[in-house]
């Protein structure tokens, strides 16, 4: 039967993060679920396509290249890990873009207004909590469905951000800023301090969905949020932190972002919440809700970019790199269904392999479980 | 005999079926014959639900035969089963909630005009017929949504009926239907034997199966054990049978000293559903809230316990008012609630035995906020062992689980709590008689340690046999509050029914 549980899918990803696995379990059944993980294709294909890419691709394997790729996705990265967690209890956020953008706007108001950019980042943090916080309180205090409230604020912020600063475009940010945002991490060349910033969140992240009490219940209102309601999940107000979390990093990634291309623009990453949606369905990331993983989103966000990246350096056109992700995309989606069914038509003849003695008949024994 | 004559319309020879390396089926045989109610009982696990779907058609033996009217026959998929003439009412049927009675009868196989358009009007003549001939009375244009669980089967067995189906099979049809309920559904199933169609009735309850049905066949572990006229049986035969033991006995409760009031609930009002309801328990004793199905009873617990809201009275854990509307201040204060349906709110069934075990006790079984798996795994494990939880590994998902072992996993997930006051709503509702027993020594073991028990269940046998105190419900009030040796039958369903007992008594 080889259902696709939760079960199996975090196990692997705490492996990585060096816990210490001293659970005593059977080294078999470890490998297995390794292997059965949701997460596996998409990390075996990020392998893939970098080995393949840094040998048959001119200029991929160079810090310059390597920079610029980490650059290119950081703030999908940061906005996928806060929708994985969304998704995950079966929600979605679609206004992450637009919350982008409309912090970008604010940035570049209050740069002109003459405020400190140290106190505009603290604004802008704020702005974004305030918009997560209103999906967050439409989706929970109102019972609205997440995918219609966050198309209609996606709409909303996007609106407000024209309202701001219409056509214009703020671009008179200090060289100091932009030069630094894309600094390199203790000066090695390849690596931008974004990136390891990203990767400290992602570790945080994964420990917070894999390894503790509320990310365990974050699966559980995925799967039956009644089952969560009844033994204690405070399910909407879980709900509410989340969308208000998400709406934190939208605004920091909008920060960054502008900081990033020097540029406030009203209709600055338009369209890059399909991209985060993307990364985090590739991820392995069920969108039915209680299935998923931090390393798989983060493997699925970096494997859209390099293939994008590759694409590009062999001088692909930008209209073939959109139907190769959607391509992509599709492949992943169909993948997972693809292997369910063959495993479901092999199961009969040969039967799951290796099931332990599945106790049955003696009429009340119960399987002793040899722990002491 | 003349049933050797005419062969039976449906019969199953020697049928295997496995799952991975678990044989849920091993050499069963069974025969419908026309004119016949044929009750199947077993433990649950004993392979009724697998039996079913093999007759429906959903699943496909391994070996053996299925049998129409002699012949061998493979059902490939339920609508071969369907053309041969088989019907399955499932325990809980699944209509179009949107759709009108008469469009769920007919869906997928509507009459058409001679314009190709459907013919409502037919439909709707076809359906009051076959209610008609159910004797039921039901409007064919109502939508199916608002349709009671009772009525919904009803609209199941109509459907049979306009397809000509000559067997049919109620798959525990009366678990989730109230007394007066079930005594029409037997009515219609009377009618329909009588007029010749083969029944199999899937039941736990043996005072159904002895009332309506003319043979009994008894399972044991995917095996057939016996088959004989149920004027040849008796209740214990067959549970011996069944659980191929001696049960001592179905309700065990012990006299356990009575503590201090560790629950008080003064005056619980929730508009439109239950008014003024107080009670209080005290430590060592079984409450049970007896009633009709929707007289308000697991509405009033869930409404104690947090997870609804209520608009007046208060809630009283050992002196101290308990906020509404959080079960997590519920659960602070040693309350825990195994609810009615373990399916939809006491298990997430795609995690795992483990997870679902401790899904309460995560906090406690963390270290600075971190999960400790091998705490968790040695936790879950060890409830196992004590509730005698049969399983194959703690890991696998707790939907591989029978109904039995499943109630177990939400019991653990709660007794693991360390609750003083505990809330059982229907606890051995779909389970089988083992498991049963083993239940209600489990309660009555947590009374005599101090617990408060508060029990909802529409068993009556179960009330009388486990509850210390009987609190009665009806339209949502108590009708009635009596005590171990005034609860009989005859008070509890008086008051269950809204008539007035007699006082004086």
């Amino acid at each position: 039967m080889a259902p696709e549980n939760t079960v199996t899918a975090p196990a692997p990803d705490r492996a990585p993060k060096g816990a210490p696995n001293r659970a005593g379990d059977r080294p078999a059944s470890r490998i297995r679920s390794l292997l059965s993980a949701r997460e596996t294709p998409v990390v075996s294909a990020l392998v893939v396509t970098l080995l393949a890419a840094g040998l048959f691709v001119d200029m991929f394997a160079t810090g310059r290249n390597i920079d610029f790729l980490l650059l290119s996705v950081a703030a999908i990265a940061l906005m996928a890990l806060p929708m994985t967690l969304i998704v995950i209890t079966g929600e979605i956020d679609l206004s992450v873009a637009s919350t982008l953008a409309l912090t970008s706007a604010t940035l570049g108001v209050l740069w002109e207004a003459g405020v400190a950019i140290e106190t505009a980042l603290w604004i802008c943090l704020a702005v974004g909590a305030l918009l997560g916080a209103l999906n967050g309180f439409l989706v929970t205090v109102c019972g609205l469905p997440s995918l219609a409230v966050t198309i209609g604020t996606m709409a909303l912020y996007r609106g407000l951000a024209y309202v701001l600063l219409g056509d214009r475009a703020v671009a008179s940010y200090p060289q100091s800023w932009i030069g630094g945002v894309r600094a390199p991490f203790l000066g090695i060349e390849g690596l931008p301090w974004i990136a390891v910033a990203i990767l400290v969140l992602a570790v945080a992240f994964g420990v917070l969905l894999h390894a503790t009490a509320v990310g365990r219940s974050l699966f559980d209102i995925g799967n039956n949020d009644e089952a969560a309601h009844f033994a204690g999940v405070p399910v909407r107000w879980t709900k509410f932190w989340l969308f208000t979390l998400s709406g934190v990093v939208a605004g920091s990634a909008g920060f960054f972002w502008t900081l990033q291309y020097g540029t406030s623009r009203a209709d600055t990453a338009f369209g890059l919440e399909l991209q985060v949606v993307a990364a985090v369905l590739l991820g392995g990331v069920s969108i039915f809700g209680g299935i998923g993983s931090i390393l798989g989103v983060m493997s699925g966000v970096v494997l859209l970019g390099a293939i994008r990246n590759a694409l590009q350096l062999f001088g692909i056109s930008s209209e073939v790199l959109q139907v190769v992700t959607g391509l992509i995309l599709i492949a992943s989606v169909v993948t997972p269904n693809l292997v369910a069914r063959v495993r479901a038509r092999r199961a009969p003849v040969p039967g799951p392999p290796s099931e332990p003695t599945p106790a049955p008949s003696a009429a009340s024994a119960p399987t002793k479980g040899e722990a002491s | 005999m003349d049933p050797a004559e005419v062969p039976p319309p449906l019969a199953l020879v020697d049928v295997t079926k496995s799952f991975g390396s678990v044989r849920a089926l091993r050499g069963l045989s069974l025969e419908l014959r026309s004119g016949e109610i044929h009750a199947l009982v077993g433990e649950n696990g004993a392979g009724k639900s697998t039996l079913v779907k093999t007759i429906a058609g959903v699943h496909r033996p391994d070996g053996g035969q299925v049998l129409v009217d002699g012949s061998p026959t493979g059902f490939a998929a339920p609508v071969d089963a369907q053309r041969a003439g088989v019907a399955v009412i499932y325990q809980e049927p699944t209509l179009f909630p949107d759709l009108s009675v008469a469009e769920n009868i007919f869906v997928g196989r509507q009459p058409r005009t001679r314009l190709r358009t459907i013919d409502r009007a037919r439909m709707r003549r076809d359906t009051e017929e076959a209610f008609t001939r159910l004797g039921v009375d039901m409007d064919p244009d109502r939508p199916a949504r608002g349709l009671s669980i009772a009525d919904q089967q009803l609209v199941e067995i109509a459907k049979a009926l306009t397809r000509q189906a000559r067997v049919l099979v109620m798959d525990e049809p009366t678990a989730a239907l109230s007394g007066v309920e079930a005594e029409r559904l037997f009515t219609v199933a009377r009618t329909l034997r009588d007029s010749g169609a083969a029944l199999l009735f899937i039941s736990h309850r043996f005072d159904e199966v002895f009332a309506l049905c003319d043979r009994v066949t008894v399972v044991r572990d995917g095996a057939f054990v016996s088959c004989d006229p149920t004027s040849d049986l008796d209740v214990d035969t067959v549970v011996r049978r069944m659980v191929g033991r001696e049960v001592t006995s179905l309700y065990p409760k012990e006299d356990a000293e009575r503590g201090e009031v560790l629950l008080e609930v003064d005056g619980l009002t929730r508009h439109g559903v239950f008014a003024d309801v107080s009670m209080k328990v005290r430590a060592g004793e079984i409450v049970a809230l007896a009633g009709l199905v929707g007289a308000g009873r697991s509405e009033v617990i869930r409404a104690v316990f947090g997870v609804d809201r209520y608009d007046a009275g208060t809630v009283r854990v050992n002196g101290e008012t308990l906020p509404p509307g959080r079960p997590r201040a519920a659960m602070a204060a040693g309350i825990a609630l195994v609810p009615e349906d373990r399916r939809q709110q006491g298990l997430v069934m795609e995690s795992s035995i483990e997870r679902n075990a401790t899904a309460t006790r995560r906090w406690p079984l963390s270290r600075l906020g971190l999960l400790r798996p091998r705490a968790e795994r040695d936790s879950a494990r060890d409830w196992g062992e004590r509730l005698s939880l049969k399983f194959g590994r703690i890991t696998d998902p707790v939907s591989t689980l029978s109904g039995g072992n499943q109630q177990k996993v939400v019991l653990a997930k709660w007794l693991s709590t360390d609750p003083r006051v505990l809330f059982v709503d229907e606890p051995t509702r779909g389970i089988d008689v083992g498991t049963k027993a083993e239940v209600h020594r489990l309660l009555s073991t947590l009374a005599g340690r101090g617990l408060a028990i508060v029990m909802v269940s529409s068993e009556l046998p179960e009330v009388l046999g486990m509850a210390d105190r009987v609190l009665v419900m009806h339209e949502g009030r108590v009708t009635a509050e009596l005590d171990r040796d005034e609860a009989d039958e005859e008070s509890v369903m008086y008051a269950a029914t809204g008539q007035r007992p007699n006082e004086a008594a």
